[in-house]
């Protein structure tokens, strides 16, 4: 008996001089894993333009409707996706989003992301609904805040895509996307027939075509 | 008695409620950051340094609360018993020296509120009036919660009430007066040489019977059942909220410094230590080694409440009754006749055979403790586990439900189709 007595109050004891497993937060949090589900980010290129193409599969794929997307065309004076379309009206509901990020599994530019941001919580329904402004990335160093011309992406000559689609520069592909197929380039070919028409010209017809 | 006199009574009487208040609160807030140390983790730690305003707050916020009455109370009992409870843990240490004598003038002043020839049971006597604090509040309100865990409780107190007596008892007889300072005093001086005369030593029996009944009186885990959460939700105090059981909170608290305190005074010396120093370092070194002294048992019962798990009812009233109780009396005796050999013989020849019993008794107790858990007995059910005095649990032993199942399968029963 006194023997397990002996151990009993040894053991805690021994114990009060132990380190602590209390985590400090939130002067000292711990960190999170790489691939952590916490706010969403809409991201934009290296050049300023953004991601988003207002597809809108990620509202498509939300089990918990929390996405409100309305997409609009770029024109050539306001272009803000590399896209034929820009999301501009874009809207997570936090109240309604589980952070499950089959959102992110669905978008196809890579657009939408999740940072490792988990401390968002309001006082407001309102202030829950978080708006494009709010989930856009920050402008890239050196960048132009969207929108930009026509003339300016152009002038950049840059691509915004991998694989096939992403060799060519940008205004070739809006003008050939009728023909579903990447075509000859612009420059190759001097045979005004198979010119770029421009993105305004034949949305109509394009959509008929499709 | 002229105005100066009260004016010192008036000045010990504030200056034991401050320390004790104050030593309350400390003690919640120590004894939470302790156990959680104990526990791998952190205690409070936010509110000021180390978290250790929290006791302050929670006391705010208890008194902020919402003061609900059920609607079945006894309303006068009810509003009653905390008040008798928190009253009587307030009352309780003003025959505990806390400090030395100085002399300020012409006066001799002891840190002590009040030391009549029969000091030590006004300590016994305050436990038995707290008692009535924790019945009324379970029979007044109206549930049956608090009616189980009050009667519970009382029952508790009672019974350890009555080993703790006889520990008193033994040291009342040792010492051959009830006054509180004369205890201490008799505490002075050293035994073999080297051991300071403490009843620690000379009545080690008393000091354990006492202990563990402190411990059960103040409601202490492990013996802390009635007020368990898991059992009966909150004890006596289930229908209380807000200020009243703040009120009981504070008593219990007050209570555990309280036997501390008894047990430091009663058997460790009280606020003797050696002196040295200036003239104003020995007026408050006694009170320093009284606060080291109780410290140590709080940060023991402390000890006891991080280590042990809780006692089943039954065992507790087993131990209180079957165990202490026979130990106290027998311990009476013997210290009765250490006595009686004292003021026959010399002193010293008294004390070195007392050491030589207790050592006897103490070699006698552990081997036949080693030696007596080994013949356990196997009745009650063979497999059910060992140590004695369990009762039998309900329904058939696990041999006669094995004979049943033998029986049933040797005769197949018909089944209906």
């Amino acid at each position: 008996m006194f023997n397990a007595l002996r151990k009993g109050f040894g053991l805690t004891f021994k114990t009060m001089f132990r380190p602590d497993v209390t985590a400090e937060y939130p002067e000292k949090p711990k960190p999170v894993a790489p691939r952590f589900h916490g706010r969403h980010q809409l991201n934009r290129h290296p050049d300023g333009l953004e991601k988003c193409v207002g597809c809108e599969l990620c509202a498509w794929a939300c089990p918990a409707d929390a996405i409100f997307v309305r997409g609009e065309d770029n024109t050539p004076e306001a272009r803000y996706s590399p896209g034929e379309r820009y999301g501009a009206d874009y809207q997570i509901n936090y109240l309604r989003c589980i952070l499950c990020g089959l959102c992110i599994e669905a978008c196809p530019t890579r657009a939408l992301t999740m940072t490792h941001e988990y401390e968002f919580s309001a006082d407001s329904r309102e202030a829950m609904i978080y708006t494009k402004e709010q989930l856009l990335a920050p402008l890239p160093p050196g960048a132009k805040p969207t929108p930009h011309t026509d003339a300016e992406v152009a002038a950049r000559g840059l691509s915004y895509y991998q694989g096939e689609w992403g060799q060519k520069p940008l205004v070739h592909l809006i003008g050939d996307v009728e023909r579903g197929d990447a075509g000859p380039h612009p420059q190759e070919t001097s045979d005004p027939a198979t010119a770029p028409t421009g993105s305004a010209a034949t949305p109509a017809s394009g959509e008929g075509e499709r | 008695m002229d105005g100066i006199d009260i004016l010192i009574i008036v000045v010990k009487v504030v200056a034991a409620f401050a320390l004790w208040l104050v030593s309350t609160a400390l003690f919640i807030w120590g004894e939470r950051r302790l156990i959680a140390q104990m526990q791998v983790r952190k205690g409070p730690n936010r509110l000021g340094p180390f978290g250790i305003l929290q006791t302050l707050a929670d006391g705010a916020k208890l008194f902020f609360k919402e003061d609900i009455t059920p609607q079945y109370v006894d309303r006068w009992v009810y509003v009653a018993a905390p008040i008798v409870s928190a009253t009587v843990a307030l009352v309780t240490y003003a025959v505990i020296p806390f400090g030395g004598t100085f002399e300020i003038g012409d006066r001799t002043i002891t840190l002590q509120v009040w030391d009549p020839n029969i000091g030590i049971l006004w300590l016994l006597a305050a436990g038995s009036i707290g008692v009535y604090g924790i019945v009324l509040a379970g029979w007044s309100s109206g549930s049956k919660y608090p009616l189980l865990g009050g009667i519970r409780s009382t029952a508790q107190m009672l019974s350890y009430e009555l080993a703790m007596s006889l520990g008193v008892a033994s040291v009342v007889l040792f010492t051959g007066s009830l006054q509180v300072s004369r205890i201490v005093e008799g505490q002075s001086g050293t035994v073999l040489g080297f051991l300071p005369a403490w009843n620690l030593f000379l009545q080690l029996p008393a000091f354990v019977l006492f202990g563990l009944a402190a411990t059960a009186e103040t409601q202490r885990p492990p013996f802390d059942l009635p007020e368990a959460e898991g059992e009966l939700v909150g004890g006596f105090g289930t229908e209380y909220s807000a200020a009243k059981f703040a009120m009981f909170y504070l008593a219990e608290f007050m209570n555990t410094i309280t036997m501390s305190a008894a047990i430091v005074t009663l058997f460790v010396g009280g606020p003797s230590g050696p002196l040295f120093g200036p003239e104003w370092l020995q007026a408050i070194l006694p009170t320093i080694y009284f606060a080291l002294k109780t410290f140590v048992f709080m940060f023991v019962f402390v000890w006891f409440r991080g280590t042990l798990p809780r006692f089943r009812y039954d065992r507790l009233m087993d131990l209180g009754w079957k165990v202490l109780l026979p130990i106290g009396l027998f311990w009476v005796m013997a210290t009765g006749a250490i006595v009686v050999l004292q003021q026959t013989v010399d002193r010293a020849v008294v004390v070195r055979w007392a050491l030589i019993a207790f050592a006897v008794f103490a070699v006698l107790f552990v081997v036949t403790t080693l030696f007596g858990s080994r013949e356990a007995p196997a009745a009650g059910g063979g497999g059910r586990g060992g140590g004695g005095g369990r009762a039998p649990l309900p329904g058939p032993s696990p041999r006669a439900l094995e004979a049943k199942r033998a029986a049933e399968e040797r005769t197949p029963q018909r089944t209906a189709v």
